[in-house]
């Protein structure tokens, strides 16, 4: 094992220590990266360096919790995905009295206000409760706020299109200062709350979760414990949206999910 | 500068990663059309697509080579003799465990998936035992992917920037560290062809 390497597991054990955020279960090659771009960022010589300062610092943690989670996201990412959201999941969730629905690992809030959007527009809005979950307090905060650079939006709109939007993208932000504010009323009925699925467990029984993009920076374990928690999560043949590439099929739960949407990644809970 | 021509490689190679850009599937065919069906070694390839848009290169290739193609998927363990193409839109990693890892990490020289990315996690979960290959492309990625390669002590090849479509990434690489082989894209075939017998015997 390298020094890096070596270094880079004690960090994660400081801090699973001292803060009881548990990164011991990343994939390597990602975490690595976001590591050394913040030591450069932090001007700090190395990683044995940034965990004597991390274990003093609370702040300084804080910091490096940026960078550790790193916020990428985009409304309607994979329009694909949406519209079979949309055209095969919906129709179903029609058919409960209430729904409940599990954002896991929500990040800056794009994907929930991108579904809070889709269930408003499907009649749905108002008899869902969506949980939104992240490990990061800063990235759940700027979801709570639901201000989006108005750079971004322009983009997002073309997205909506392709996810088969019945309105016209505009209708649900106001411009200014080059951020778009999205309509409040839209999270009305989100709860955002701190929730890691390395060491936290179920808190409700919910027909949808969707969680994308956040699996591949687990490992083979990690990923394991967090399709075991949807798998708790999901009432009967409750349905669990992934990103574009990502599957099952190399976790242990390949046989405790069906295919449902195959290329947009839907599973449903096996019986 | 002059093509040096390959020498038989005293190293025993276990996997072998490639980077191309612009002019690259032209590039790769060229590079693994010559490549026997009992050809042995995971051949792992980031060519720079548009992302948001499905990449068609495996079955391209697949119709063209006589091996397993796919695309890789995260947590797909490498398989011997089986090329993979990095999907659009993420970056491609490979662990320690010898299974690939995706990410969707800010581009990095504005490409994502990078060559960069793929081949310094590449060189960290096989060290010695990798080769790189950087072909013609208009940027700069790979370049520093490849010196990490070398710096792990694997082998390190680059297409003769006066043969290559575009020369912007050979001549990257060249510029930043002293590539093992400096070849035209014949004769790179023959050197992975070597890097085969010593991995077979």
């Amino acid at each position: 094992m390298s020094n890096t390497e070596i270094e880079l597991r004690l960090l994660m054990e400081a801090i699973y220590l001292k803060y009881s955020y548990d990164f011991r279960n990343y994939t390597v090659a990602s975490q690595k990266r976001r590591v050394l771009h913040a030591l450069a960022q932090l001007g700090l010589p190395s990683i044995s360096a940034l965990q004597e300062k991390v274990l003093r610092d609370p702040a300084l943690f804080g910091r490096l919790l940026q960078y550790l989670t790193i916020p990428v996201s985009e409304m309607f990412r994979d329009p694909a995905y949406f519209l079979a959201l949309r055209q095969h999941v919906v129709p179903i969730l029609h058919t409960y009295p209430s729904v409940k629905v599990w954002v896991a690992g929500c990040s800056t809030g794009e994907e929930v206000f991108s579904l809070a959007i889709l269930l408003r527009e499907e009649g749905l809005l108002s008899r869902t409760q969506i949980y939104a979950t992240d490990i990061n307090p800063a990235s759940l905060e700027k979801a709570r706020q639901g201000i989006f650079p108005i750079e971004a939006v322009r983009g997002y709109t073309a997205n909506y299109q392709r996810a088969g939007g019945r309105s016209s993208f505009s209708d649900y932000y106001t411009a200014a200062y080059e951020a778009a504010r999205f309509d409040p009323s839209l999270c009305a009925d989100v709860i955002f709350a701190d929730h890691s699925l390395a060491t936290d467990s179920v808190f409700a029984e919910t027909q949808l979760v969707s969680c994308r993009n956040v699996l591949i920076y687990f490992n083979r374990e990690l990923q394991d414990r967090a399709l075991g928690l949807f798998h708790e999560s999901l009432c009967h043949r409750g349905f669990l949206g992934l990103g574009a590439k990502e599957s099952i099929d190399f976790s242990s739960y390949s046989q405790r999910f069906d295919a449902h949407s195959q290329p947009e990644r839907i599973y449903r809970k096996a019986t | 500068m002059k093509p040096t021509a390959p020498q038989p490689p005293e190293r025993r190679v276990e996997a072998v990663v490639l980077g191309a850009s612009a002019g690259g599937i032209e590039a790769l065919f060229t590079l693994l059309n010559g490549l026997p069906p009992s050809w042995s070694l995971p051949v792992v390839i980031v060519l720079h697509v548009p992302e948001n848009h499905e990449s068609h290169l495996p079955q391209i290739f697949a119709d063209r080579l006589h091996l397993p193609v796919h695309e890789a998927a995260d947590k797909m363990p490498l398989a011997a003799g089986h090329v993979y193409f990095a999907p659009p839109g993420y970056h491609l990693s490979i662990e320690r465990d010898r299974r690939f890892s995706l990410s969707c990490e800010p581009p990095v020289h504005f490409s994502r998936p990078s060559i960069d990315v793929l081949m310094s996690s590449a060189a960290d979960a096989y060290g010695p035992a990798l080769a790189g290959m950087l072909l013609t492309g208009a940027n700069e990625d790979g370049a520093e992917g490849l010196q990490r390669i070398q710096q792990a002590g694997g082998i390190t090849a680059v297409q003769d920037p006066n043969e290559a479509q575009i020369s912007i990434m050979p001549q990257a690489a060249i510029a930043l560290h002293s590539p093992d082989h400096v070849l035209p894209l014949r004769e790179l075939r023959a050197l992975l062809l070597q890097l085969e017998s010593a991995h077979a015997h």
